[in-house]
């Protein structure tokens, strides 16, 4: 029995259905360190931390805690042994305060007077400000930022008595400058003799805070590295399995005549406040033009007022020497924009359906797919084979349920759809969420491509690496308005993530 | 003076059953589960009210086989929605629908036959002195005050108590209280059995008070009403008694115009407390729009909890 380990698994294997989500995994956290859980999407990290979280139990295989075999049958079992997960996307009623939240549970208190609520969130505050992750006990969750609510979250684990704290993905939903405030949390927890587990897919993280790194891939565990002794080329090479290929060479652009203009655009979200204020963008033909800015700063609402499917306020939108009236898809679509969607299985595929019929949804129109309104049976089953074949789409059949497909293939199926509109101008909302390695250099490929053919892309993205790799210029939003712009040549990380939280 | 008193006993006489239906109808969308049962439940309620009444004369017998009846249909529809996952809209439906056929049918042989001294009135004869609200609060009948103590524990629970704190998870985010420990198929059963207890209490309240005669489908759309209502009052039961007493108003105060030889129609009139209902909807969804509307996020979706094995 080793004291020293807060976490030991061993021969851990989790199935799901026929999929191997764990296979044969051994994994070892040492009491009060920072340990880094790498791998792509899909690699099985999430599994293994369920699991620890009582979430889902283990196929076969042993979990020790503290040196003790441990039974985490229930998430309740796991806060019983110290264990606090903080999930990716947050465990919180919207409608409570955040006190209420961190005391959601318990029951030994049956009423809940003014006072006993004034002395337990006292003891909230008091928690959080001695590990430096302040928030307004008072206020109502939905009312919260996003960076907010994970700090309740943290605290919520700590003030329920976690020695070992779990966070999923924490960085996914937060400003460079929030995440380095993070950072620094994790050290203090460290600090305090807590333990700390965080997984992610993004190295540069895993570089600036981990004391040690284990790599996943496919589910299987393949290295317990430490920080000191490694480099990130030597764990990317881990993560991925080869070498990443070379980027292809930036083909040098000429500045195309105006495609899209837009001036002092207002535009109205749907919590009623202004989404976009006195909104500036111009985008000229060949280039693909980059939108920064953390979620909730008016990317969505932007990309709908393009797609059509939202109206503006008050300014102008000049599309191809036509100023637009008011926000249509059909106008939008027959103008030449394409739209590659925020969420694919929500507004952008339909699942249950097969993939020929996916592909028609934009061009059943057309006579060529249809003829007095009646579909061209064989012709479109011809032409969703060509489309299938030529963008590389995995799928049983041409009929099977989209949703069966994996994400990669999904996107994949999306871009063949909205490539196949001959757009000027393409939409792309996080074109390359959720997609492992391979999957993203496809759809990086597919807009570079569109780029040197002479077409636009807007790319909307959180991914500061991909805006950086893709963007002829980078336009940064914060709060609805205009942050500032850089081209691609001059752009730089630091000065992106201050623009991003509204300081410059 | 005379005539706010009288307009408030009158709002507070067709009220009450609404109340029953609405108080209930909150309890259980707090849990997260629809429940359009309410008009079958209260036919129901008023049903099961008649005959026992009739065959035993005793009101406490008569209000334990009504919790009893429409407690039954509750844990039935809890089943359906809850344990099986079915469609809570096409549940409740057919539990109304259900609720009027089966009503009218066991009803038949007690039709127009009247309720006498069914319930006893609180006598608080030295209130009447007290302006306005003496008189009224002076001669309420059982069910009436009973209505009025469920708000105050009902609003104390929910907003006083851990279990209320826990109800009100279950039904915004069922996941996150599964996680810290609160048992969601519980609250979820306990909350559907009783709320639907107290729409049949809002039917025998509506026989034995407003209109001591059993005539089949007697409830005349009172319990879409009072689903209506749940929205008007935001899920609060304070909100609750507003909202019943107002629409009680105007329910009486179309019987009073027509009584007074009022030159509309009475179809007219009677139509008014459905007209504002839409116009109440219209009016909430408005002002929601870009708010959170106090309902439940959780309402009509089944919970399960992430795969296991």
């Amino acid at each position: 029995m080793d004291e020293t380990l807060a976490v030991d698994l061993r021969q851990i294997t989790k199935q799901f259905g026929t999929t191997l989500a764990n296979d044969h995994v051994n994994f070892q956290v040492r009491k009060g360190e920072i340990h880094a859980l790498l791998g792509e999407n899909g690699a099985g990290k999430s599994t293994v931390m369920c699991m620890l979280s009582g979430v889902y139990r283990p196929t076969s295989g042993e979990i020790l805690l503290n040196g003790a075999v441990a039974r985490i049958h229930s998430p309740k079992d796991a806060v019983k042994l110290g264990v606090g997960m903080v999930f990716q996307n947050f465990r919180l009623v919207p409608s409570l305060t955040a006190a209420e939240n961190i005391v959601l549970g318990e029951t030994h208190q049956v009423w809940r007077t003014k006072a006993w609520m004034a002395r337990k969130t006292a003891e909230i505050e008091a928690l959080a400000t001695r590990f430096g992750l302040p928030f307004n006990a008072g206020r109502q969750v939905w009312q919260l930022s996003v960076g907010e609510q994970q700090r309740v979250e943290i605290v919520k684990t700590l003030y329920r008595g976690a020695e070992l704290i779990i966070l999923d993905e924490p960085t996914s939903v937060l400003t460079p400058g929030e995440a380095d405030q993070l950072f620094v949390t994790l050290q203090q927890l460290r600090s305090e003799g807590k333990t700390v587990i965080l997984t992610t897919h993004k190295l540069k993280e895993v570089m600036a805070v981990a004391d040690r790194i284990s790599v996943m891939r496919k589910g299987k565990m393949l290295a317990t590295l430490d920080r000191s002794a490694t480099d990130e080329r030597e764990v990317a090479r881990l993560m991925v399995g080869q070498d990443r290929q070379e980027p292809r060479p930036r083909k040098a652009r000429l500045k195309g005549p105006t495609l899209l203009d837009m001036r002092n655009l207002v535009v109205i979200g749907d919590h009623g406040r202004h989404a976009l204020e006195d909104f500036h963008m111009t985008i000229h033909e060949g280039e693909i033009v980059g939108i920064a800015g953390v979620a909730g700063n008016g990317q969505k609402e932007l990309a709908e007022v393009l797609a059509g499917l939202r109206m503006w306020k008050s300014g102008t939108i000049t599309f191809r020497d036509t100023k637009w009236k008011g926000a249509s898809v059909r106008h939008s679509i027959e103008s030449g924009i394409s739209h590659v969607p925020e969420n694919r299985m929500k507004s952008g595929l339909a699942g249950s359906l097969g993939s020929v019929d996916n592909l028609l949804v934009k061009s059943y129109r057309t006579p060529a797919r249809s003829k007095m309104g009646f579909l061209r049976h064989a012709e479109n089953r011809l032409w969703s084979q060509g489309l299938v074949e030529q963008f590389d789409v995995k799928t049983a059949h041409l009929d099977a349920p989209v949703h069966h497909m994996s994400g990669g293939n999904q996107q994949k199926l999306l871009f063949a759809r909205e490539i196949h509109q001959r757009p000027h101008l393409m939409v792309a909302v996080h074109p390359s969420q959720g997609l492992d390695v391979g999957a993203t250099d496809g759809v990086h490929n597919l807009l570079m491509t569109l780029r040197d053919e002479g077409k636009s892309v807007l790319l909307i993205s959180e991914d500061l690496d991909e805006l950086l790799l893709l963007s002829d210029r980078i336009v940064v939003l914060f709060g609805g308005r205009v942050m500032g712009e850089v081209t691609h040549d001059a752009a730089d990380r630091e000065h992106l993530g201050m623009m991003m939280a509204g300081v410059v | 003076m005379e005539l706010i008193t009288q307009l408030l006993i009158a709002a507070m006489a067709a009220g009450t059953p609404l109340l029953f239906a609405t108080l209930g109808g909150i309890l259980v969308e707090r849990s997260g589960i629809i429940q359009l049962g309410t008009e079958g439940l209260m036919l129901m309620g008023a049903v099961t009210a008649a005959m026992t009444f009739l065959a035993t004369a005793s009101l406490p017998l008569t209000v334990l086989m009504v919790l009893l009846v429409t407690g039954l249909m509750g844990a039935f529809h809890a089943f359906l929605t809850v344990t099986l996952r079915a469609n809570q809209i096409v549940s409740g439906l057919a539990m109304t629908l259900f609720g009027a056929g089966l009503s009218a049918y066991l009803g038949k042989k007690i039709t127009g036959i009247p309720l006498q001294g069914a319930v006893p009135k609180i006598d608080l004869g030295w209130l009447d002195p007290v302006p306005i609200l003496g008189p009224v609060l002076g001669h309420l009948d059982v069910f009436t005050w009973a209505s009025l103590v469920l708000v105050v524990l009902m609003t104390l629970y929910l907003y006083h108590t851990s279990w209320g704190l826990h109800l009100r998870a279950v039904g915004d985010n069922p996941a996150t209280a599964d996680v810290m420990g609160i048992r969601v198929q519980v609250f979820r059963y306990g909350c559907v059995i009783l709320g639907s207890m107290l729409m049949g209490l809002g039917g025998a309240n509506l026989l034995m008070v407003f209109s001591p005669t059993w005539i089949e489908g007697m409830t005349a759309g009172r319990g879409w009403i009072a689903i209506a209502l749940i929205i008007f009052a935001r899920w609060n039961p304070l909100y609750a008694l507003a909202a019943a007493y107002f629409f009680g108003l105007l329910d009486s105060l179309g019987f009073r115009l027509q009584l007074a030889g009022s030159p509309i129609p009475p179809y007219f009139l009677k139509m008014i407390p459905y007209l504002l209902t839409i116009a109440v909807l219209i009016f909430v969804g408005w002002r929601t729009k870009h708010k959170l509307s106090g309902s439940p996020m959780a309402l009509g979706v089944p919970y399960i909890r992430e795969q296991r094995f």
